[in-house]
């Protein structure tokens, strides 16, 4: 079923000015990875998600419903209409995550934060009234609901009188370093990611891992944002043997998940071809001498992990960099 | 043959998408077209060419390939002539929206 771009991009911008996010999800499965942590809300330094982690389970379930429609999983959405949408939300009724798919996001959060804590960084969370940062609205050029979306994020954030904001994925950073001090008069929040503030901070691991993995830059990460050398730093300290594909760092090649929105064949077919490098990167060393390594994948985007998995299917397994990191720089009894 | 109905204001109305909108830095010289994971090959150099020249109607009817490009900025740091191609991809989207979507 080809999708109706317009309807489309109006749907998830209305659910944006509505529901201050393009995919309404749970406060409970927004929140839940934090329970336990004691994480105090807000202060002058958070770690921010912009939900994207949380997001990723709902997306995948759409995505398994599309494979059944044959095609985008906003294919449904756009069926129901537009109309409908605006009273309902149409997402609470299309697709149950896996509970497994949210327990791997959400710890991937759970290990940014134990880094963070091992990094010595005073930091809290804003529980609920963390919003989505607007990215997806942001590429799709809808510019007068990004605009107003980026206040409400930025009204949340001063209200808890944040100053500094470290983040977790790609284009959380991007928005909220790069985009919003473009459409904000006087946004003056520091912005990092946990792979700066742990570069920075010197971090040193407590064990040293074996192994090697391929690793995939995520394009916002190192195009947008220039973190290219921080997580090949943090892997090398950690006794990773990091392998290089054919295109990698400044020049990686897109995973194709941007366009998963709107056009998820050709997102798929892009997926393939990286995926096929990635291999060709672990491969190439064992055909060299090397010894077989775990053939693994390491991403720094849940975007990237998602759509690259569902590409290798079980050829190639992928991971985010965070599970090595805290396997490496967490003492045992602080790993989940 | 059929004639180019020009809108002479079509750049400005592109623009208010975002003002870092440079398509006037490209020198057509391809690079980005060689590069471009997606295999687009009209973007961005025909379609930014179109739009410097008002070409309102054939810049519409390029809807779908403004929306499969992927925003990853290959072509971006590969251009010598510095074309922030990811925005003003950005800026036509908006430019779509607006005036195709009605959004």
């Amino acid at each position: 079923m080809p999708l109706p771009i317009g309807d489309t991009i109006g749907i998830l911008a209305d659910n944006l000015r509505q529901r201050r996010s393009v995919l309404p999800i749970p406060v409970r499965a927004a929140t839940r990875w934090a329970r336990g942590l004691n994480l105090p809300r807000g202060g002058e330094t958070v770690m921010y998600t912009g939900l994207m982690f949380q997001l990723i389970p709902y997306i995948e379930a759409m995505s398994g419903a599309e494979e059944r429609l044959g095609d985008s999983w906003l294919a449904g959405f756009t069926g129901l209409g537009r109309q409908v949408n605006k009273v309902v939300n149409i997402s609470a009724f299309m697709a149950r995550p896996s509970a497994q798919a949210q327990a791997a996001n959400d710890q991937v959060l759970v290990n940014v934060a134990l880094l963070l804590k091992q990094a010595e960084v005073d930091f809290g969370y804003l529980y609920e009234e963390e919003l989505y940062s607007g990215a997806l609205i942001y590429d799709l050029g809808v510019h007068e609901a990004l605009v107003s979306h980026a206040r409400k994020v930025y009204d949340v954030l001063k209200k808890h009188s944040v100053k500094n904001v470290i983040t977790v994925d790609p284009h959380t950073t991007n928005m909220l370093r790069s985009v919003y001090p473009t459409i904000i008069d006087g946004y003056d929040l520091k912005v990092q990611s946990y792979l700066e503030v742990l570069a920075e901070k010197g971090l040193k691991p407590v064990k040293t891992l074996a192994g090697e993995v391929a690793i995939h830059d995520s394009c916002v990460f190192a195009r947008y944002e220039n973190v290219v050398d921080q997580p090949r730093d943090l892997l090398a300290q950690a006794g990773i043997t990091v392998r290089e594909p054919e295109d990698a760092g400044k020049y990686t090649w897109c995973c194709g998940g941007p366009a998963e929105s709107l056009y998820p064949k050709k997102a798929l077919a892009n997926a393939e071809k990286r995926v096929a490098q990635l291999k060709k990167a672990v491969t190439a060393e064992r055909a060299g001498g090397a010894e077989a390594g775990v053939e693994t994948g390491i991403t720094m985007c849940p975007i990237c992990l998602v759509n690259l998995q569902k590409a290798a299917q079980e050829s190639l397994r992928f991971q985010d960099i965070s599970h090595y990191l805290r396997q490496a720089y967490c003492p045992q009894a602080e790993v989940k | 043959m059929a004639v180019a109905v020009l809108n002479p204001d079509l750049v400005d109305m592109v623009r208010r998408g975002s003002h870092d909108f440079n398509a006037s830095a490209c020198m057509n010289c391809g690079a980005c077209s060689a590069v471009c994971p997606m295999g687009i090959q009209l973007l961005p150099r025909k379609l930014f060419r179109y739009v410097l020249l008002g070409m309102e109607d054939q810049v519409k009817e390029n809807t779908e390939t403004i929306y499969s490009c992927l925003l990853c900025k290959m072509c971006e740091v590969n251009c010598p002539g510095g074309v922030h191609i990811a925005e003003n991809v950005r800026s036509l989207r908006h430019f779509i929206n607006r005036q195709v979507f009605r959004l």
